[in-house]
């Protein structure tokens, strides 16, 4: 899809939405922005994270999503942070849970909102330091009866 | 009737290193802000900034919401239990409004 | 032993003919099963949880402030079980009641206070409440005697087309339930899991905010809330959601 009909495919989609024809929704660059900004510009690596939503969420006010890391959550070994982005959302952050090691198991699960179709990202910060990260599409449909009451 | 109401839940006993799941849901609207009224005019953002789990007094998990999670809050997550205890459930939103719930931990072999 | 074959035959063909309807459960997700059955995920607990603090809270206002719900009706557990099942219920008065109207009767008879407004979250609360007591049990109105009258309406009014778009509500709801309208798969419209958390509502709402909604939805006149109109629907709608499971609070999109 070329950028103007990505932006009006956005605009639109924001109107619809009951949005202020003012709010911005974001792209993926303020999603990377915000994943540089966790991460200090440190690499990300694909791998220990999963990432478990839905692949057609059938209503964006409230998505199941649930975030597991490989981790021993040892003393010395632990997840410090999960962080759930969105690259569509007006905010590109959703939320992020702090742990450490009286976690136990580094699994964390909530529903969220999504304004539209998007990849949605799971950040994982270790207490090495590292990050890792998993994306997953997620198609977000309307209700049919779109209500108004 | 108070708009604050939440519930958690958690076993109650259990072993020493033993992980426990706990699941906490809160009334909330979590208003964006996005949102316009029927006249046309924006809803003021009202949203649960912070989710905190103190464990014996201590802070254990937390979480930083946005108005990216859903109404009325769900968190699933995990527990390691060590010593017997209080388990204090906080949420505070932008208004300063703090809702607590305490459950008790009893920790035996 | 012709006749008792005969006989049975009947039954089975009655059997068939009255097997409860599907519902609207099987159409969720199975994320969204999942939070609808477990009730420390499910959002609408949240109203229960409420309305069973209400049941032991004296009302605000009123004559007799010491008169709570536990009062008269002590454990909601034991008195509430079965009672949303066999809701709406023809009054002594000849009135239709639906849950939210008996409770506003009690409140206004019995308590000598305001009744709850629909959509208040006291009435939904304590509507979630006492329906909750009634989970898994079959749904089984009356429709004959005082009930007749109203049963009639109910029916006449499920089956009349209405609105710009001109569609009556069995068009949807019989004809074509299990199709999908767009994203949505459209149900048999039982009604056996209110008051529900809607998705699209972020809260928990009453069978008449749906019904506002559907009239909405074809175009039609919406009839206040707690109208003769829905209430006698609504007695219909529990006909047709016989021997079906209370599910309250229902999750739904």
């Amino acid at each position: 899809m070329s950028t103007r009909r990505q932006a009006m495919t956005r605009l639109l989609a924001g109107a619809c939405l009951g949005f202020a024809p003012a709010i911005v929704l974001a792209t993926p660059a303020m999603r990377d922005q915000a994943i540089a900004e966790l991460t200090g510009g440190r690499p990300v690596g694909n791998g220990k994270v999963t990432l478990t939503i839905p692949a057609i969420a059938e209503n964006g006010l409230s998505v199941y999503t649930t975030v597991a890391v490989d981790s021993p959550m040892t003393e010395t070994n632990y997840v410090r942070a999960i962080h759930l982005l969105s690259e569509e959302n007006p905010i590109a952050r959703l939320a992020s849970f702090r742990l450490g090691p009286d976690a136990g198991i580094a699994q964390v699960s909530t529903n969220i909102r999504l304004a539209a179709s998007q990849q949605v990202t799971a950040l994982a910060e270790l207490s090495d330091g590292s990050f890792w990260q998993d994306s997953k599409p997620v198609v977000v449909t309307l209700a049919a009866c779109i209500d108004g009451g | 009737m108070a708009l604050a109401n939440a519930r958690v839940s958690m076993p109650d006993r259990a072993a020493p290193g033993e992980v426990v799941e706990v699941k906490a849901l809160m009334r909330h609207p979590m208003e964006t802000g996005y949102r316009l009224d029927a006249m046309g005019r924006p809803i003021e953002r009202h949203i649960v900034e912070r989710f905190r789990v103190r464990y014996d007094g201590r802070e254990v998990f937390s979480i930083d919401l946005t108005q990216g999670v859903a109404a009325n809050p769900f968190f699933a997550f995990f527990l390691k239990a060590t010593r017997t205890g209080k388990v204090t459930f906080i949420w505070e939103d932008d208004r300063g409004e703090v809702t607590t719930v305490t459950k008790s931990l009893t920790v035996t072999e | 032993m012709i006749r008792a074959l005969l006989l049975a035959a009947a039954l089975l063909a009655a059997q068939a003919w009255s097997d409860p309807l599907p519902s609207g459960t099987i159409w969720l997700s199975d994320a969204l099963k999942a939070q609808q059955l477990d009730p420390a995920v499910n959002p609408g607990m949240l109203w229960v949880d409420a309305g069973a603090r209400l049941w032991n809270e004296p009302p605000v206002t009123g004559p007799s402030p010491g008169a709570t719900c536990a009062a008269c009706h002590a454990a909601a557990a034991l008195t509430m079980r079965g009672v949303a099942a066999r809701f709406p219920a023809v009054a002594d008065d000849g009135a239709l009641l639906n849950l939210e109207g008996r409770i506003n009767r009690c409140r206004s008879e019995h308590q000598g206070v305001e009744p709850w407004p629909y959509e208040s979250d006291e009435l939904l609360a304590m509507t979630a409440f006492v329906a909750r007591q009634s989970l898994g049990m079959p749904i089984d109105v009356a429709v004959d005697g005082p009930a007749a009258g109203h049963f009639e309406r109910g029916h006449k009014l499920f089956h009349l087309r209405q609105g710009q778009l001109n569609l009556s509500c069995a068009q949807c709801h019989d004809d074509h339930a299990g199709r999908r309208l767009r994203g949505d798969v459209i149900s048999y419209g039982l009604g056996n899991g209110y008051p529900i958390y809607r998705l699209e509502w972020q809260s928990l709402g009453s069978l008449h905010r749906r019904l506002r909604a559907c009239s909405l939805g074809v175009r039609a006149i919406q009839f206040d809330y707690g109208s003769p109109e829905y209430l006698s629907l609504e007695l219909f709608l529990a006909w047709r959601a016989r021997d079906v499971a209370i599910e309250t609070p229902a999750i739904r999109r």
